[in-house]
Order: C-alpha cells, then sequence, then structure tokens
C-alpha cells in the first residue's frame, strides 16, 4: 500500500511538470498532502495521541487544506494569470524530471544500507530535485512558494525513510518551518503584487553589482 | 536559566510590538540589554553546565554570546536616532525592534543549543526575523532584498535539515537519537563515511548562507544592502557568527573520523573560490554597502580557510571571527551617519567627507586601517596566524594566490574609501546636510578599540576561552 501511494506521488510530480494552469498545481499540492498522511499513518503503526494529533495537524490540516486554499486567495487576491507560463517547454520539463527520477533510482541502488528504505529515498531525492528544477523553470514568483513546498514534501518523506522516528522537537521544527515560511512568503506576494503588476520574477532583478 | 531568558526576551519583544508609545520602548529596549547580560554573565559563570537537555554554555558559545551582547548595544543605540527622522510610525518602530530582540534572542540560543536540531531550529527563527528588518522601509527594493533573503535561506535550511536527516543514517545502529553534539562526538569513529560526507555536504551548503559562502552567499548581500544600517551591522557580524557555529560543530565531529581530510579539501576550495568571487565584485561594486558586504564574504572565507588549515588555524579562526564582527558592525554602523549625510550609498555621490564629519570620517579611515588587517589592526595578528598555518599544513600554492586576491581586495577598498573620504563631489550642494553630534561615533570607536587590544594584547581569559573551544580538534 505504501509502495502504490509512494508512486502516485512520483507520478504527481511528473504531472505537475507538464501542467499548465496555477488551480492544477494547487491541487495537486493537495493530493501530495493526502498521500503524505496515508503513508505516515500506515508507517507508524503503533502510534500514540500526540504524534497521531501532530501529523494530522501537519499533513492533512496544514499541507492538504490551508495551504492550497491559501494559495488559492493569493492567486485570486492578485488576479494571477491562471497560466502557469513556464520558461521551458512542458516535453523538456517532462523529460528532465523522468531523467531525475531515474538517476536517483540509479544512484539510490548504488547504496547497500540495512537502515534506508530504497522506494522512499527515492521519492523524497525526486521531489527535492525536481522541486529545486521548478523553482529554476518557472517565471512566477508562486510557483516558487509551491515549489519550495514540494521540496519540503519530499523531505517530510526523507525522515520517513531514516526510520528511527525523529523527535517530537524536530516534528515540530518542520511544521513552524512550512507554517511560517509559507505563509511568510504568501503575504509577501500580496506586496509584490502590490508593486509590480504581475508577480514576476523579472521585476526582482534589478540588486545587482 | 536559559527558559527565563528566553521567555522574557520574547515577552519583551512581544510588549514591543503591541506598544505604540516611545517612552516604553525605550524602557522596553534597555530592559532586554540588562537581560541580555544578565544571561551573559551567568554563562559565564555556569560553564559547561547543561541548561535542561538542549543546552550547553561550552567556551565558543560564551565567546559568541558575549561577542553579541557587546554589539547590541551600539546597534540598538543607534537604531534608535535611525528609526526617527525617517518616518514616525509606531507599529513600524515595534516591529523593528521586536524583530531586533527575536533576532539577537535566536542568535543567543543557536550559539548555546548544544543538540544539532535545536540549532537548526534556531537558526530558522533568526531567518524570519531577518527577514521583518530587511523589509523595514517597505519599498521595492527592500521587498525585492526580503523575497529573495526569505527565499534562500529558507532552502538552505531545508538542506541542513536534509543533511541532519542523512546524520542520522550514518548513526545508524547506534541507538542514542538524542543527537547531541557530545553524543555525536563520542561515537564518530564508527560512523559510516558515506552518509557521513553526504550529510556534511548538505549542512555545510545549507549554513553557506548564514555564513556567507559560496554557493548560497548572493542572499546575504542584497539583505544587508537592504536592512537599515543597525539592523545590517549585526547580520555582517552576529548573524554570520550563527552560521560559523554550525559548521564548527559539525566539523568537530567530523574531525574525529577518516574523512577528517576530505573534508578540509571541500572547506578549502569554497573558502578560496569565496575570496575569490569577493575580490572580483570588489573591483567593480559601486554600493557602498555592498562593498562591506562582499569584504565579509572575504573574511568569511579566510575564517573557514584557517579552520581547513588546522594546526594554529583553530585558534586564528576563531580569533579572526570575533575580531571581524567588532570592526564590520563598527563601519556599518558608521555607514548609517554616511547615508544621512550624503542620501546616497552609491560611492560617485559621497565625497569629501571630511569636511561634514570630522569623527566619522577618522573612523571610516581607522577602520579601513582594522578591515585590511595593516597593523597596529588586531586582525593583522589573526591573518598572519592564518598564513602561518597555511604554511603549515603544505598549503603555500593557495597562500599565494590569496594574497594576490587580498592585495586586489585593498586596493579595490582603498580606492573607493579614500575617495569617499577625501575627494569632493563636483557639483554638489551643501544645503541640506544633517550635522552628525560626535558623540554618536564614540560606541563605534569603542568597538574599534576591541579590535586592537584584543588582538594585540588578548586578556588571559579570553585565549583561554579560545583555547577551550578548539580543544576537541586538537588531538
Amino acid at each position: 500500500m505504501i509502495t502504490i501511494l509512494l508512486i502516485v506521488f512520483t507520478v504527481s510530480l511528473l504531472y505537475f511538470a507538464i501542467a499548465n494552469r496555477l488551480m492544477t498545481y494547487v491541487k495537486i499540492l493537495a493530493l501530495q498532502g493526502l498521500i503524505l498522511f496515508g503513508v505516515t499513518f500506515i508507517e507508524l503503526i503503533e502510534i500514540n495521541v500526540v504524534n497521531l494529533v501532530l501529523i494530522l495537524l501537519e499533513t492533512i490540516v496544514v499541507k492538504s487544506l490551508a495551504i492550497p486554499l491559501f494559495m488559492q486567495y493569493v492567486i485570486r487576491k492578485n488576479k494571477i494569470t491562471r497560466e502557469a507560463e513556464p520558461f521551458v517547454p512542458h516535453t523538456v520539463s517532462l523529460i528532465i524530471v523522468t531523467v531525475l527520477i531515474v538517476s536517483t533510482y540509479i544512484i539510490s541502488n548504488y547504496i547497500i544500507d540495512p537502515h534506508l528504505d530504497k522506494i522512499y529515498f527515492v521519492t523524497a531525492l525526486s521531489a527535492v530535485f525536481s522541486g529545486l528544477y521548478f523553482i529554476s523553470s518557472r517565471r512566477k514568483v508562486i510557483t516558487h512558494v509551491i515549489s519550495y513546498v514540494i521540496i519540503e514534501n519530499g523531505v517530510v518523506i526523507l525522515s520517513l525513510a531514516v526510520g528511527n522516528e525523529m523527535p517530537l522537537l524536530v516534528n515540530l521544527g518542520i511544521l513552524l518551518d512550512v507554517f511560517v515560511s509559507v505563509f511568510l512568503l504568501g503575504i509577501f506576494i500580496n506586496k509584490v503584487g502590490d508593486v509590480t503588476s504581475e508577480g514576476d520574477v523579472k521585476q526582482l532583478s534589478k540588486l545587482k553589482d | 536559566m536559559i527558559l527565563l531568558y528566553l521567555t522574557g526576551s520574547v515577552l519583551i519583544a512581544l510588549c514591543m510590538f503591541l506598544n505604540t508609545n516611545r517612552r516604553v520602548n525605550r524602557m522596553l529596549i534597555a530592559g532586554f540589554l540588562v537581560l541580555q547580560w544578565i544571561w551573559s554573565v551567568y554563562s559565564l559563570t555556569h560553564k559547561n553546565v547543561p541548561e535542561y537537555i538542549f543546552f550547553i554554555p561550552d567556551a565558543l558559545s560564551i565567546l559568541m554570546t558575549v561577542t553579541l551582547s557587546i554589539i547590541s548595544i551600539p546597534a540598538l543605540v543607534h537604531s534608535y536616532d535611525y528609526i526617527y527622522p525617517e518616518h514616525d510610525n509606531p507599529r513600524v518602530r515595534g516591529i523593528y525592534f521586536g524583530s531586533m530582540v527575536v533576532l539577537i534572542m535566536s542568535l543567543t540560543a543557536a550559539y548555546v543549543a548544544s543538540h544539532i536540531a535545536v540549532t537548526w531550529i534556531f537558526v530558522e527563527i533568526t531567518t524570519l526575523s531577518a527577514s521583518a528588518l530587511i523589509f523595514h522601509r517597505r519599498n521595492s527594493g527592500s521587498i525585492e532584498a526580503t523575497w529573495k533573503y526569505i527565499f534562500v535561506c529558507s532552502i538552505s535550511l531545508v538542506f541542513v535539515f536534509i543533511g541532519i536527516l542523512f546524520l542520522s543514517i550514518a548513526l545508524g545502529d547506534i541507538r542514542e537519537n538524542d543527537m547531541q553534539y557530545s553524543i555525536l562526538l563520542r561515537v564518530a569513529p564508527s560512523l559510516n563515511t558515506f552518509w557521513l560526507k553526504l550529510a556534511f555536504i548538505f549542512i555545510f551548503i545549507g549554513y553557506t548562507a548564514k555564513l556567507g559562502l559560496i554557493p548560497m552567499y548572493t542572499a546575504g548581500i542584497d539583505a544587508k544592502d537592504k536592512a537599515p544600517s543597525p539592523a545590517a551591522a549585526l547580520f555582517s557580524s552576529v548573524l554570520m557568527n550563527v552560521g560559523f557555529v554550525g559548521v564548527f560543530r559539525c566539523y568537530e565531529v567530523l574531525a574525529h573520523t577518516s574523512i577528517h581530510k576530505w573534508v578540509d579539501q571541500v572547506m578549502l576550495t569554497t573558502a578560496f573560490l569565496s575570496i575569490f568571487v569577493a575580490a572580483v565584485y570588489m573591483l567593480k561594486v559601486k554600493n557602498v554597502k555592498r562593498m562591506l558586504a562582499y569584504s565579509s564574504i572575504e573574511h568569511m572565507g579566510i575564517v573557514i580557510l584557517a579552520l581547513a588549515a588546522g594546526g594554529i588555524g583553530y585558534y586564528a579562526a576563531i580569533l579572526h571571527l570575533i575580531l571581524h564582527s567588532f570592526a564590520k558592525s563598527s563601519l556599518f554602523l558608521q555607514v548609517g551617519h554616511l547615508y544621512k549625510t550624503f542620501r546616497s550609498k552609491n560611492i560617485y555621490s559621497i565625497g569629501n567627507y571630511f569636511r561634514y564629519n570630522v569623527p566619522g570620517a577618522v573612523l571610516i579611515l581607522f577602520g579601513f586601517i582594522c578591515i585590511t588587517a595593516m597593523p597596529p589592526s588586531g586582525m593583522f595578528i589573526s591573518e598572519l596566524m592564518v598564513f602561518r598555518a597555511l604554511i603549515g599544513s603544505g598549503y603555500t600554492g593557495i597562500l599565494i594566490l590569496m594574497l594576490i586576491l587580498l592585495t586586489l581586495i585593498v586596493w579595490a577598498m582603498g580606492k573607493n574609501i579614500f575617495k569617499m573620504l577625501f575627494i569632493p563631489v563636483p557639483g554638489r550642494e551643501d544645503l541640506h546636510v544633517e550635522a552628525v553630534s560626535p558623540y554618536e561615533t564614540l560606541l563605534q570607536y569603542l568597538l574599534l578599540a576591541l579590535v586592537v587590544y584584543l588582538g594585540i594584547a588578548p586578556p588571559a581569559g579570553f585565549a583561554d576561552l579560545i583555547k577551550e573551544s578548539i580543544i576537541n580538534l586538537n588531538h
């Protein structure tokens, strides 16, 4: 079951590469949040109440409800064009993301370590690297934030791959990180939208030497 | 005690956010400074006594905390006359001082933390509070700088977190999941080197955003340019130190493993490339704040180079770090006055500063001597130690290349600074020049005096603390 969920997660990255509308991106984020909940829920069988509440909060409430709704609100409020307008054509994106996934798969085959679950490792690293690629290939500021959330999702899967449960403190740290940075960045998009007309990174390149 | 300090600072910060009265604000600042110094003195007297599970005031953290406490006095005092003439908006003022307090508090906690994840969390909080400070002016330039800063730092800190996860894979069967630095130090020789290498790469790249090295240094430059001068003074000194502390604590662990040499090579390469980039930009930069920011990159490169060289380099690295903090923050504070006088940060519109503000001009001249490590600057001593360490470890080739780059940097910086001090700007009318009170430069002079004093005649306690903080490296 976990395998299926993780494969769906990886496929969602491919879908992200060819998706054309911002709303689709937001929906992919919500889907990924649900998948994360499923994976963590199955993974941590002997779960105590505090941990369960925390995971529920982190995955369902924050990742699949709060962030997507907030993104939607930001897109509506700033009247950002619904098209994603990437720098590169979709086919190229698709090929690059595929290459990233395949290469993490090949790398993971070189690693022999009993503590590591390979499918988690592959999914997590492909999410991190695809996220970095999406940041560099998309034009709008909001897509940068969305890609950042994808990287964070990859990190959550990686922390599961490590196997030995991370302490509560770290979990809280991740929550703080996602929560605050995404909302801070979101509020910022509003500010950027006030100054520049179209939330485009081209207008954010005046500071240089 | 640390919990008292943390809750106290958070409460003070909250009051600052809410309060709109000028006099109450002033009292809150004084209260916070007292609290900060109480904690510093307490950590000095309670060395190596664990605070709860996650904090230990060890020698390195004491040095860094006291440095921070010293610099925070002029930074907060100067904020005061900086913020009023600009725009007297109580809400903006509250946010500014509140963020300043949160920044100083999270820096202190990150220095003292003895658990790798706790350090990470507090470094994350420094990003958030720093971004509020960069955003202070609320114009398009500061929006851009804030945006880049939050974004680059968030991604870098995600990298650090991935590194921590890899480190816990390296721990493997050793079921001591508390990733305390002391435990890591003990089990270091038995760790899986493959994961350790991956972990170090990610942690190091992540912390370069704070430390100001290649590849993540870019956001810091914009931040120091756009933040108010007192905040920039903190960014270019104590905030960079927090990156150093993060790297240093991991380096201590790795120095006990078989990949020590490899780690040294990585750091050497990064540090040298950073000095190179700093030299290139120094030659073309035309903005005085950005020039100082690139000079910070150069000095952090020297510090990391010293760490990689080993031997006497360890001592030199920490000494250089502390001296650089004092010298650079003093210069940044003076740039605030410079900006008030000329209403510009562009070197072409600044000139003949001696005519407008003699104490300030002398300070810039003296600061230039300090920062370029000419005697009597204490940094001369520490840089000399770095050179000796490099020769001692057989990196003479790198030393020669580095000296050429440093010469270029001194030339470029000198050219700009002497132009600002002596050559008048053609066609400038001196109608609206604000007079600067000479007393305002006093605190900056004291900072520079510290640079000379600590370098040339370091008090015994100070030298002992440095020696104690590197005790895990000499083996």
